[in-house]
């Protein structure tokens, strides 16, 4: 049940009835940043001012490939209130999110991959002058040929874009196969298959990305920066500037949204930290919004086609998925992002035996990365209109194909992943009920449709970026006579609301008020490590790793407190800032008084927690993406309306039922809950990362189409739905307090539930998105000439994708180990990235 | 953040005092009345001036008087939001509140004035972009540049006419007063536009738009029909302004049907109203004067949307609007006109 | 004829200040520059995205094409004059309240389009709501839960203590009857 509580108080704690005996965890409360972010009061990186602060801006390539030939700062440099200029050849060493791929440079050395790479940076005594004297700077450039699609980048084989990948252009290829896929299309009654493409699009975080560099007295330098990734973008200074990483100190201040698209380390966050150390004064940065596009790291274009075998009663026997990622010009995510768009097709519905293939390709656009969903809502989308097909051609209910063929709780899927708690049948269940699903569907007027899809997702990557043995999270608790909790962790709030987890989780397990906590968070000197918010990791890993030090601090509280009260310390009970004998609740003391009893008692307060995901287990290459502590289910009903004569069309409304384990704020679910349906929707009616290409007997020009807010079609106020939510409680025993996460999965039935709403409304087919009018026109059109009524992609590139990587299933005795490591192809010449010498330039 | 470049700026208190600094220097001085067109055109650099002439100052260029029985007068500074929610407007201009209402957003409509949005630079996606952007175009015929990117073979600019109010305006017949330090002069509103996308303004650099003047409520009955991505904040990707007078009998004595936003000017469908002229609307001869009106269209790929689709909404939007002025059942889903207009 | 600096005494949030910026400095420049007033974000600077929304005698306008030598003599208000004192305005409590402000970017702006409604109607429905924050655009919420807090802030405003948003806002619907339970 998701309400606990129908009389609830917003302010501050709640009372009222309780679940689990919990006093706060699970009901509506105010944020703990809620004030400061309604006040002004919120300093983001670009509102912060050090005195001495210069700006600086960069210069970036206005071609798409290119050498560079020439860089001449002369007539930039006489310029007014120009302070220094910083060129690639300064910072020499690579670096990048992935230890895989660090193939970027803060400036580029000797070559640009897209217009918006950064040349030069220049710095001067105001932002005005600075981006004067920007546009002043000479830089010359020897063309290559220039990559805008992955089949033109399979082709190319000359101007490579990178000196690294698999194959040529082609930056990742992964091919594995689970089980005997070809036994399983025999044994299939029906086999269907379906080509489908998801165009590219970003995050359009409304804060413009910003970093203050600040150099201190003693040789070190402090970064302030709209980073979701402190812990990574440190790592990548510590390299790039050649420091020990005591010297770096990096604050993620809170992020004006991320979405993804702040998780990787910039360019222009390195190059105002050299900056500053070469002018021994504070630096400021702040994109503008074109350059926000130029960083993007956002979902990555997907061509994909999908095989399934089902029998009459539609259950699948197999599955070959193939996906074609255009990654743009770096590796960023990439390789994970690769193996995102396979590893989660089998989370949702029993997939007995699955074949996996898929390449990344390099194109001469701003890199892709990963948005909320990361590679996963490209081929949830192809499954999802794939599933509706078959449901229909099979003569069964989509919703009872999905329901009749969910994954069971506890169970290990064909590629290794381990299944906890998995709520979707009670999510299915409640949109189909609360959509009137049974009495609707398909008995709607001509032009009223409604559509049905479901998904899952990570609460947390099982695995680290640099795999080693330290925690993923870590908290420490400073507690003294005060009566005040300091918790200090390294989480970095993007908006989601991870401070108020992190502080809601110690006041729970301590009994006291989210106002007796000090949170100090995401200082990479003060805190201890957190991984970053991304893989919608943080409620569980944080949460885990704030219970742990919380409960260590109750340890010591109850012990000290149970010898003054003379009770044994298993009977007492921490609650509304008291510490009691709960047989005799009146016993008790105040909650500064019961930690003075403990610091009389132990000395100087103060506890750690630490959070790592236990071991999945699969043993191939690759089992390293998609393995999660646990995983949320969501399921939703789109209602559309559809003008036949124009092709427009209107969502009505959206039921959105997610499996979120257990609310931490139940104010904040909703909001996650809410903020997914609208980027999903944004996502299947209109937004896209397109790109323009001049004709080429004029102009080697390879541009962003519209990078800026006005032309990059995101959903007002006045384009959004009713919308019904429905919050699944169903706690998972990974998660603290029973919580998954709820901040991407219910993004991604978004765009398949509204291309199934289309076909129930018009009987056409969009496989395709974002659904322009023009698609739906153009396929009722066809409808009408009797020929397949449907929009979508033509058949998938040619490429081999070389012999799969064979991986017996649990089912057919194997172990999680791939039995042909040497047959399958794995690494072709250049392979993946070598690690580089230390203070040398590529070539 | 994306700055203003410095330039002199001139708050001017009378219009003759605008019309000398106008007049003295007119390729590098430019007026600013709201700032919603030329700020931004003047941070990514692709208009410039070395000085702006403020007309906020000047009394007498705000407000809308008129009576309802004779032509009604609005100053060129009126905002957008004093036209969209004035009673009288409402109650004797319902076409042109819709337009006007249907212009970007109502914080931006505070600003906006009519006057700056029948003057509104044209716009096209390959100019209107930072400079660092058309810079790695070589820039295009608008700014710089000698190519029109749009069509590359052509020797014109083909940026769009993107005024919502001009389509609505032209088809009532509404006029403009012309001020400079030669005089005055009032000439219709479509005389003032000619479909080239550089020199998209028939007046000369010196003189003033300061008031549009609106035929006598009653003597038109009209509609504005826009096409957008979006519910809000959009230029219009397709404008269908029209205009009729019926006869007694019902059939049309006079029409007048211009499409925004598929050339550089407010299009005039002659051949459509020829088709309705004289006639009761019926079925076939909206579809008539639809199709003619995709003929007069040109929709290029310069602003959103694919143009082929573009195209035939002409058609669909002119049925729509012509539908609904003759009062004929809806087909074609009329658009969202937000709170004011009806 | 103004060229280079201005010197000029600007009313801001009911107080004057002089500040000496330069003339083609933008309101939003001189609020965050020279008044330390960063409560007043920015999305794109060319009037795309609302976010810095703030109010000029009144009405909501974007501060990033408005010079700030045009708003002189003229009341600019700043969502760091929304407080009374200490105390959070109703519009300021109900968006804490309800989460209406996620990552809180957007949220400045807003409040300033709201409170210029609520000024002007304090009964608001959801379709002008809807309409009278519709050139601000927000990426965490999907705006449903800020059209509930203005909604509610407007019922503080006209005396409505009773008002509350309803538990479907704040918990998501009912889970329907004979779905299974956990």
């Amino acid at each position: 049940m998701a309400k606990q509580n129908s009389s609830h108080e917003l302010k501050g704690q709640s009372l009222g009835a309780k679940k689990q005996n919990l006093n706060l965890i699970g009901k509506p409360y105010r944020r703990v940043d809620g004030e400061s972010k309604v006040t002004g009061g919120t300093i983001f990186a670009d509102d912060y001012q050090a005195p001495r602060t210069c700006f600086m801006r960069l210069v970036r390539s206005t071609v798409p490939h290119a050498t560079i030939k020439s860089i001449d700062t002369t007539k930039a440099a006489k310029m007014p209130g120009v302070l220094g200029f910083l060129t690639g050849r300064e910072m020499p060493i690579p670096f990048g999110i992935l230890p895989v791929s660090h193939d970027e440079h803060a400036l580029c050395i000797d070559k640009v991959r897209f217009v918006g790479d950064p040349v030069v940076a220049v710095a001067a005594l105001t932002e005005d002058q600075a981006a004067e004297a920007a546009l002043v700077v000479e830089v010359e450039y020897t063309p290559l040929a220039t990559v805008a699609s992955v089949v033109e980048a399979i082709k190319e084989k000359d101007d490579l874009i990178q000196d690294y990948g698999d194959d040529g252009n082609i930056h990742k290829r992964v091919s594995m196969e689970f089980g005997d896929v070809d036994a399983g299309f025999e044994d299939a009654d029906v086999i269907l298959e379906d080509d489908f493409f998801f165009e590219g699009n970003t995050h359009l975080p409304m804060e413009q990305h910003a970093t203050v560099a600040i150099p201190e007295p003693d040789g070190k330098v402090t970064l302030y920066s709209s980073t979701q990734t402190p812990h990574y973008l440190h790592r990548s200074l510590t390299k790039v500037l050649e420091l020990p990483a005591s010297h770096i100190r990096v604050i993620a201040a809170p992020n004006g949204g991320g979405f993804g698209g702040k998780s990787d380390p910039f360019n222009h966050e390195v190059a105002a930290a050299k900056m500053a150390l070469k002018l021994g004064r504070p630096v400021k940065i702040g994109l503008n919004r074109e350059e926000v596009f130029y960083c993007h790291r956002g979902r990555h274009q997907v061509q994909g086609y999908i095989r399934t075998g089902f029998k009459k009663d539609g259950s699948i026997t197999a599955q070959h998925l193939k996906t074609a990622l255009d990654g743009g010009a770096y590796g960023s995510y990439g390789v994970a992002s690769t193996y995102y768009t396979g590893a989660l097709q089998t989370v949702t519905y029993k997939l007995p035996k699955y074949r996996f293939e898929s390449l990344r390709a390099f194109t001469n656009k701003p890199p892709c990365g990963p948005k909320r969903g990361h590679g996963t809502p490209q081929p949830r989308f192809g499954f999802e209109t794939h599933l509706d097909k078959a449901a229909h051609k099979l003569g069964i209910d989509p919703a009872d194909i999905r329901l009749n063929n969910l994954v069971e709780p506890n169970t290990v899927t064909a590629n290794y992943l381990k299944i906890g708690t998995i709520g979707l049948r009670k999510c299915i269940e409640a949109v189909i009920e609360g959509s009137g699903w049974r009495e609707r569907y398909g008995k709607l007027p001509e032009g009223r449709g409604l559509g049905l899809a479901c998904s899952s997702y990570l609460s947390g990557a099982g695995l680290p970026i640099y795999w080693n043995h330290m925690p993923h999270s870590g908290v420490q608790i400073k507690l003294d006579r005060s009566g005040g909790v300091a918790v200090f962790c390294g989480e970095t709030e993007i908006g989601q609301g991870s401070d108020t987890v992190l502080a809601a989780c110690v006041a729970e397990v301590l009994g006291i008020n989210l106002k007796d906590i000090r949170l100090c968070v995401a200082d990479t000197d003060l805190t201890p490590v957190d991984l970053g918010s991304y893989s919608s990791r943080v409620t569980l890993m944080v949460g885990n790793a704030a219970i742990q030090a919380a409960e260590r601090a109750k340890e010591m509280i109850a012990k000290a407190v149970a010898k003054k009260l003379e009770v044994p310390p298993s009977r007492l009970g921490f609650a509304d800032r008291r510490v009691f004998d709960v047989e005799n609740p009146e016993t008790g003391m105040d909650w500064p008084e019961a930690v003075i009893a403990a610091e009389s008692e132990f000395g100087t307060l103060g506890t750690t927690g630490s959070y790592t995901p236990p071991r999945s287990p699969g043993r191939y290459r690759g089992a390293g993406v998609g393995p999660s502590p646990a995983y949320s289910y969501s399921a939703c009903v789109l209602e559309v309306e559809v003008d036949v004569h124009t092709g427009m069309y209107e969502v009505k409304e959206v039921w959105m039922g997610h499996d979120v384990g257990q609310c931490i704020n139940a104010a904040s679910v909703m909001g996650q809950i809410e903020g997914s349906i609208y980027m999903g929707l944004g996502e299947a009616t209109m937004e896209e990362m397109v790109y323009r290409r001049l004709p080429k007997n004029r102009s080697n020009a390879l541009v962003h189409k519209f990078p800026s807010m006005l032309e990059y079609k995101n959903p007002t106020f006045l384009d959004m739905p009713k919308m019904t939510s429905y919050v699944i409680e169903d706690p998972d025993p990974n998660g603290p307090f029973g919580a998954k996460e709820v901040g991407q999965g219910p993004l991604l039935p978004m765009m398949p539930a509204l291309a199934n709403a289309i076909f129930d409304a018009v009987g056409v087919r969009i496989d395709q998105v974002p659904i322009g009018p023009h698609m739906v026109l153009d396929a009722l059109e066809k409808k009408a000439r009797g020929q397949n009524p449907r929009f979508g992609p033509k058949a998938f590139p040619t490429y081999d994708f070389g012999t799969p990587l064979n991986v017996p299933t649990e089912a057919e005795g194997g172990d999680g180990k791939a039995t042909n490591v040497e047959d399958a192809g794995l690494r072709k010449d250049r392979g993946t990235m070598p690690e580089h010498k230390k203070g040398g330039a590529r070539s | 953040m994306m700055r203003l470049p410095s330039f002199r700026f001139a708050q001017v208190e009378t219009i003759e005092e605008a019309a000398a600094l106008l007049a003295k220097d007119p390729d590098n001085t430019r007026l600013v009345a709201g700032g919603t067109d030329l700020w931004p055109n003047m941070k990514r650099r692709h208009q410039q001036a070395e000085t702006v002439v403020s007309l906020a100052k000047i009394p007498g260029l705000t407000g809308i008087s008129g009576d309802g029985k004779a032509a009604t007068t609005i100053g060129a500074m009126t905002t957008l939001t004093d036209i969209a929610s004035s009673e009288f407007m409402q109650a004797n201009y319902p076409g042109v509140v819709r337009a006007v209402a249907s212009i970007s957003a109502p914080v931006l409509r505070n600003m906006g004035t009519i006057g700056g949005n029948l003057c509104l630079d044209t716009r096209c996606t390959y100019y209107n972009q930072n400079e660092e952007w058309r810079r790695s175009i070589d820039y295009c015929m608008k700014e710089k540049g000698s190519t029109c990117w749009v069509a590359p073979s052509s020797s014109r600019c083909w940026a769009i006419s993107a005024s919502d109010a001009a389509p609505v305006l032209c088809a009532i017949n509404a006029e403009v007063e012309l001020v400079s330090k030669n005089g005055k002069r009032t000439i219709p509103l479509a005389d003032l536009y000619q479909d080239d996308g550089i020199n998209y303004l028939l007046k000369s650099r010196d003189e003033i738009l300061t008031r549009l003047i609106l035929p006598t409520p009653g003597t038109w009955k009209a509609t504005y029909w826009k096409l957008r991505r979006r519910g809000s904040i959009d230029f219009p990707v397709l404008g269908v302004g029209a205009a009729m007078n019926f006869a007694p009998d019902g059939s049309v004595q006079d029409a007048r049907i211009f499409l925004g936003a598929v050339r550089s000017a407010p299009t005039r469908c002659e051949a459509s109203e020829q088709a309705i002229i004289g006639a009761q609307l019926n079925e076939s001869n909206i579809a008539e004067a639809a199709t003619c009106a995709r003929k007069a269209s040109s929709p290029l790929d310069n602003t959103d949307f694919v143009v082929n689709w573009r195209k035939k909404m002409v058609e669909r939007y002119v049925e729509g609007a012509l539908r609904e002025l003759g009062n004929l059942p809806e087909t074609v889903k009329s658009p969202p006109h937000g709170n004011w207009a009806q | 004829m103004t060229d280079g600096m201005t010197t000029a005494t600007l009313t801001i949030n009911g107080e004057d200040r002089t500040v000496v910026f330069p003339t083609h400095h933008t309101l939003l420049e001189v609020l965050r520059e020279e008044c330390a007033l960063t409560g007043t974000k920015h999305g794109c600077e060319l009037g795309e995205c609302g976010t810095c929304t703030v109010l000029i005698e009144g009405k909501p306008v974007l501060s990033c094409l408005v010079l700030a030598v045009e708003v002189v003599g003229q009341k600019v208000e700043t969502v760091e004059g929304m407080k009374t004192g200490n105390e959070l305005h109703p519009l300021q409590s109900c968006f804490a309240d309800m989460g209406a402000a996620q990552c809180g970017y957007c949220t400045p702006g807003i409040l300033m389009a709201a409170q210029a409604l609520l000024e002007a109607n304090d009964s608001p429905t959801e379709a002008e709501i809807r309409e009278a924050l519709s050139g601000n655009i927000c990426r965490c919420t999907g705006y449903n839960k800020i059209i509930q807090a203005v909604a509610w802030a407007g019922a503080k405003m006209r005396g409505d203590l009773n008002y509350r948003p309803s538990d479907e806002d704040i918990f998501g619907a009912d889970i329907p009857e004979g779905v299974t339970r956990g």
